[in-house]
């Protein structure tokens, strides 16, 4: 007989200008694995935050083992039995894994117990933590053991899991579900959003499947195929972007031993780093967060300039050229954070448009601004890339993440660059944007520029790149033609092969 | 209980509504205050705010007195609202108002007795560097050691003080002075008296110089690359840096500025309405400055409105000192208010405010 | 010159006076800095509580009913920056200047009454058997209360910041407010008990000024020891056992500054009186060439919960 652990009925939220969830209604059994899959922006997160205690819903109802739930703050879920693994680590760097577990329990046992206990518990489930460490030095992987640590400890009757391989490798994601199927086997639910269809199809039992804050469908995801999902998941197809076969031409950008330190405490230092970047090729450099991709972008915008090495752009050396030097020579990059980063969120996207394109466009003369022109290259940028605003007037900010990605790439773009850099393009954007802007990558390639792409995502990279490789723990691996490449190899090169002996003992 | 909620963008209407809106809370409030010390509120902001300008008995001599006080916070302001806009915080105004006055007055004792055009083109020459030099302290460590400029730069006001109180005893001291501490009258010296142009404004060398500085700001904020990198800088430092803003530049130009221009209103002030280095040369201009900025909005009309604005609060102040025996403080305290109501007031700008539960 | 007249045991005894004020008020900024708030109020609610003590001990002629009240009402004051910045959003710079700017109106508007009169002070504490061993006895156990109570209240402090739940969630709160809040935790709550706090010691501090240190009310008699504070804040790299350490070396290099002032060292007194704002800057610039380790991540920034 099925047990129903937590049933939603009729949810509904909505924030001022959208409606996060409208009348939402699946249940979750007792011991299932229970995938909420959709895209950015389809309501997922409001939900698990609902059911978190961080958001109260306008109306609607929640039972927990059949009786009302209504919690009015994390704490109250947490006594409930709901734990929950954020997408963004809700971790304290400069604490130690002890304190930082402490601090998401209730009634948290003194530090030395609790150290005893996280060793005894992390072993058992595979996946070893030492309690003393500060997290600010932990990897990205092993910050996410802490994250599932912490909720392990409270013996949850449900687990709330937020896009959590987005940041492993293959193999610690096998890791990972081994860790997840042994919870259910001692009863445990789970609750897994992603948009990944293949790992919902491997890991999960039922899937809720919402679209711009409604429910499509709750199915089971083993019969359903993965191009059915992703139709259910986007509501129209998307068309892949298509890809030409072109010989690769002559090198533009030639890196050569370059290493680099890092600026923040906890960054990851470059070394030895080296690779060519042919003209009109795509090189994708794959690897899990946090192992020195911010910084290989720094050094190639020019915004860090390397310790050691060179840079050659068409065999001349520009190692030490500012931003402004190497956007003269054609050299154009698009940072990871649309927002602060890339562009000023509470400057106009005319004004934006200054930050980088101040030069080839020739928007300044004397010193004097031309406003004029910037005016007309932001109306060009938000015409050729769809960009959705009201106006050229309106604060970078107040775009959604899809619009302003599409602004950003596509000033860059717009200015013919012969090499690009870009890091991370579709991160956090809608399927539609997305499969846009890797169109337009794409073309640029055809073009003749030379692009290199750093992404978290393996599938658009697999999609788009002609070379790839992977950056881990500072160093990058060899690099390989994609269509040569399988995921067992790439899961390899990701995670460096010191590191996958130690774990497979 | 009320609840906020960020706009997506900041609202232009609240913008340049809520400093409006301060001045009208402040009002209130202050008459609650001078109810308090036991006076007739009404009577007291008429007094203040009303009698400098048009009393026939005080606007003759207060009038001019708006501009001989708006004149050095304007100076000042403008040159903060630079720094302000990159997220630079030089605090210490004052020091670099008094070293751009230690600067101008030696230059002009130097040449003491001779007459001179140059002498006074000169010494706002030397005004201007004086400031310029005590800004590039907290601008270097700044810059090549990442040292706290609000802390360094506030320091320096101590050790400008300090200087002050040396100089007005001995280096500059009045030789035919009768041994009291400070220097020669620059007034009583032709080539370095900085006089009214038009007699019975007020309208000094240097109020002219704050008018110029405030069209130059706009100028450079709104049309200059220069202005658009130090607003990039204040809104997103990162960006900035992506962009190839050099922060270091931009620390020089922001301390450099607002150095020279505080040297500017050191010099202008001892060269004229005060005459003379003593060891109470410097009045607070210089921390006054930094209301008048925030008050204007760090924009550059703003700050000409804020600036007037504050220097009748001034006036006002002195004059209910002596028609009600006031305490001056309380004028400090007055405006001080209006800097933490227009803080408060800002919420608007930023937030809607929505009442009721949930 | 007369150096003779340095005496070594009233020297550590004076440093240890001249310390104080600035030892109370950087612990309660260290502890408000932890949290994720940079008040740059300090010397504002320094001067209120030196004002406030002031006018309570001589009108009641009990000095310590002076500081409870300066703590009590610095502690207050410094709610306005706490509600102006945590509720009200408004910029922590900016307001922390606004404190000051008001708190020195305020109280010289409120001390003026009370300029050039005497306060009651505290007494020494006889501490029997300590106090009579020679030279030691005379420099670190014949003091009073308050400079006994900031000791304590930095060991306090480090408890608390070490090995207190509370403690740690504060750390936690001040290192990354977001994640703090998405874990349930009141960080607005948390920021206006640190920035009271901070108020309560600087208060403390400001009335050990005119109470105890000078013991008169002047105008602007804090004279910068706030900033100071801020400064020994960032050199202690938010530690409270080095809070300690940077307040008295700082005590020392004031005292030793006197002194030699007084012994009429051929330096002249100007350039002796700004020693210590010197030796400030040069510290800065020492802590800072090292690069500023410790610094809690989300120092000033400003905590809006989205949801």
């Amino acid at each position: 007989m099925i047990k129903k652990l937590l049933e939603l009925d009729g949810i509904f939220k909505s924030y001022p200008g959208v409606i996060a969830n409208s009348n939402i209604s699946f249940d979750i059994n007792v011991g299932e694995v229970h995938a909420l899959l959709g895209e950015n922006g389809a309501g997922k997160s409001t939900l698990v935050k609902i059911i978190y205690g961080l958001v109260k819903p306008d109306s609607g109802n929640l039972l927990l083992n059949g009786a009302p739930f209504k919690p009015g703050t994390p704490s109250e879920a947490r006594k409930a039995g709901i734990a929950m693994v954020f997408q963004h680590f809700s971790l304290f760097e400069a604490l130690s894994v002890a304190e930082n577990i402490s601090l998401g329990m209730d009634h948290p046992p003194n530090q030395k117990d609790l150290g005893e206990k996280i060793k005894s518990v992390s072993e058992s489930y595979g996946l070893p933590l030492d309690p003393a460490k500060t997290v600010g030095a932990l990897s990205v992987g092993e910050r996410q053991r802490v994250e599932i640590i912490r909720c392990l400890l409270q013996n949850p009757k449900l687990l709330v899991m937020d896009e959590p391989t987005s940041v492993l490798t293959p193999q610690e994601v096998d890791i990972l579900f081994k860790t997840l199927l042994k919870l259910r086997s001692e009863g445990t639910s789970i609750l897994y959003i992603s948009h990944k269809l293949e790992e919902i199809r491997k890991l999960c039992d039922t899937a809720t499947i919402l679209r711009l804050g409604k429910k499509v469908d709750t199915c089971t995801p083993k019969n359903t195929s993965t191009k059915k999902l992703a139709e259910m998941m986007v509501g129209s197809s998307i068309k892949a972007p298509k890809k030409i076969n072109k010989p690769a031409g002559r090198i533009l950008l030639k890196i050569e031993n370059v290493c680099s330190l890092s600026k923040s405490q906890f960054g990851t230092p470059l070394t030895n780093i080296e690779f060519d970047l042919k003209q009109g090729e795509i090189l994708g450099i794959g690897g899990v967060a946090g192992n020195g991709q911010d910084e290989l972008f720094a050094v190639l915008s020019g915004e860090q300039i390397s310790q050691k090495g060179s840079i050659s752009f068409n065999e001349s050396n520009i190692t030490k050229f500012t931003p402004n030097q190497r956007r003269e020579i054609g050299l154009l990059s698009a940072p990871e954070e649309r927002l602060g980063h890339a562009a000023a969120p509470n400057m106009s996207l005319i004004e934006n448009i200054l930050i980088t394109a101040e030069q080839s466009q020739d928007l300044v003369s004397r010193g004097f601004i031309d406003w004029k022109k910037s005016k007309a290259f932001a109306e060009k940028v938000i015409k050729e890339f769809d960009v959705r605003t009201p106006s050229s007037k309106n604060t970078a900010g107040s775009l959604s993440g899809g619009n302003l990605q599409k602004f950003v790439i596509g000033r860059e773009i717009l200015q013919n660059p012969t090499v690009f850099i870009v890091n991370q393009p579709t991160w956090g954007v809608d399927a539609a944007a997305a499969s846009s802007i890797r169109q337009a990558l794409l073309t640029l390639s055809e073009s003749g520029a030379a692009i290199l792409v750093i992404s978290q995502d393996l599938d658009e990279l697999l999609e788009i790149s002609d070379r790839f490789a992977a950056l881990n723990e500072g160093t990058l691996s060899q690099i390989e033609k994609t269509a040569d490449l399988s995921f067992e190899q790439i899961g390899l090169m990701m995670g460096g092969a010191k590191d996958l002996e130690a774990r497979n003992v | 209980m009320f609840k906020l909620e960020k706009r997506p963008q900041q609202s232009q209407k609240w913008i340049y509504l809520s400093p409006f809106l301060a001045v009208v809370i402040t009002m209130i409030s202050g008459g609650i205050l001078f109810a308090i010390l036991g006076e007739n509120p009404f009577e007291a902001i008429r007094i203040i705010f009303w009698d400098p300008l048009f009393d026939p008995n005080f606007a003759s001599y207060s009038r001019p007195q708006l501009l001989v006080k708006a004149g050095p916070l304007i100076l000042i302001a403008i040159g903060l609202s630079f720094g302000f806009k990159a997220g630079v915080w030089n605090i210490g105004a004052e020091g670099q108002y008094i070293m751009g006055a230690i600067f101008g007055a030696s230059l002009a004792l130097a040449f003491y007795p001779m007459e001179s055009k140059l002498i006074f083109p000169l010494m706002i020459i030397a005004g201007a560097l004086g400031g310029f030099l005590w800004g590039m302290i907290p601008a270097f460590l700044k810059a090549k050691l990442n040292t706290n400029e609000i802390l360094v730069s506030l320091m320096l006001v101590y050790v400008a003080e300090s200087i002050l109180a040396s100089v007005s005893q001995g280096l500059l001291k009045n030789p035919d002075g009768y041994g009291f501490p400070g220097s020669r009258n620059l007034q009583k010296y032709e080539s370095a008296a900085n006089v009214e142009i038009i007699s019975n404004s007020g309208m000094h060398w240097g109020v002219l110089f704050a008018f110029i500085t405030v069209i130059f700001s706009y100028i450079v904020l709104t049309r200059h690359i220069q202005g658009f990198n130090i607003q990039l800088t204040g809104e997103a430092p990162r960006a900035a840096k992506f962009s190839g803003v050099n922060p270091t530049a931009n620390i020089v130009f922001c301390l450099g500025i607002s150095g020279a221009l505080a040297g500017l209103a050191g010099m202008f002030e001892v060269a004229g309405p005060s005459g003379q280095i003593t060891i109470e040369f410097n009045s607070g201009y210089g921390f006054t400055a930094i209301i008048v900025a925030f008050l204007g909005r760090l924009h550059p009309i703003g700050i000409l409105l804020s600036g007037l604005l504050i220097a009748l609060t001034y006036i006002g102040g002195e004059l209910a000192q002596l028609m009600l025996g006031l305490p001056g403080a309380s004028i400090q305290l007055f405006q001080g208010m209006l800097l933490f109501f227009l803080l408060a007031t800002d919420l608007f700008a930023n937030y809607r405010v929505k009442i009721g539960t949930n | 010159m007369d150096f003779s007249s340095i005496n070594p045991a009233l020297l550590i005894a004076s440093l240890m006076v001249s310390a104080t004020p600035i030892l109370l008020a950087a612990i309660g900024e260290a502890v408000a800095e932890k949290s994720g708030v940079l008040n740059l109020g300090v010397e504002g609610m320094m001067i209120v509580g030196a004002v406030v003590g002031f006018i309570i001990a001589v009108n009641t002629n009990a000095p310590l009913l002076g500081f409870i009240c300066a703590a009590i009402v610095s502690g207050i004051f410094s709610m306005i920056f706490g509600i102006l910045t945590q509720y009200l959003k408004s910029n922590q710079v900016a307001t922390g200047l606004g404190l000051t700017l008001v708190g020195l109106g305020l109280s010289a508007l409120l001390g003026r009454p009370y300029e050039g009169m005497k306060s009651p002070t505290l007494r020494a504490l006889d501490i029997p058997f300590l106090g009579d061993i020679p030279v030691l006895g005379k420099m670190l156990f014949s003091h009073d209360l308050m400079i006994y109570f900031s000791v304590f209240l930095v060991a306090i402090v480090w408890w608390f910041l070490k090995f207190t739940h509370a403690g740690m969630v504060l750390r936690a709160v001040g290192e990354n407010h977001d994640a703090a809040h998405a874990l349930g935790y009141k960080v607005v709550r948390v920021r206006m008990l640190a920035i009271m706090f901070g108020g309560a010691t600087s208060g403390l501090g400001g009335a050990y000024i005119s109470l105890a240190r000078v013991p008169q009310w002047t105008e602007g008699m804090t004279a910068g020891a706030g900033w100071i504070a801020l400064a020994i804040v960032v050199f202690a790299s938010w530690r409270p056992w080095r809070v300690l350490f940077g307040a008295y070396i700082f005590g020392g290099v004031t005292v030793l500054q006197l002194n030699l002032q007084a012994a009429g060292a051929s330096i002249p007194v100007e350039y002796l009186s700004m020693s210590p704002y010197l030796i400030t800057i040069i510290v800065l610039v020492i802590i800072s060439s090292r690069g500023n380790q410790g610094a809690p991540a989300s120092l000033g920034r400003p905590f809006h919960a989205s949801s």
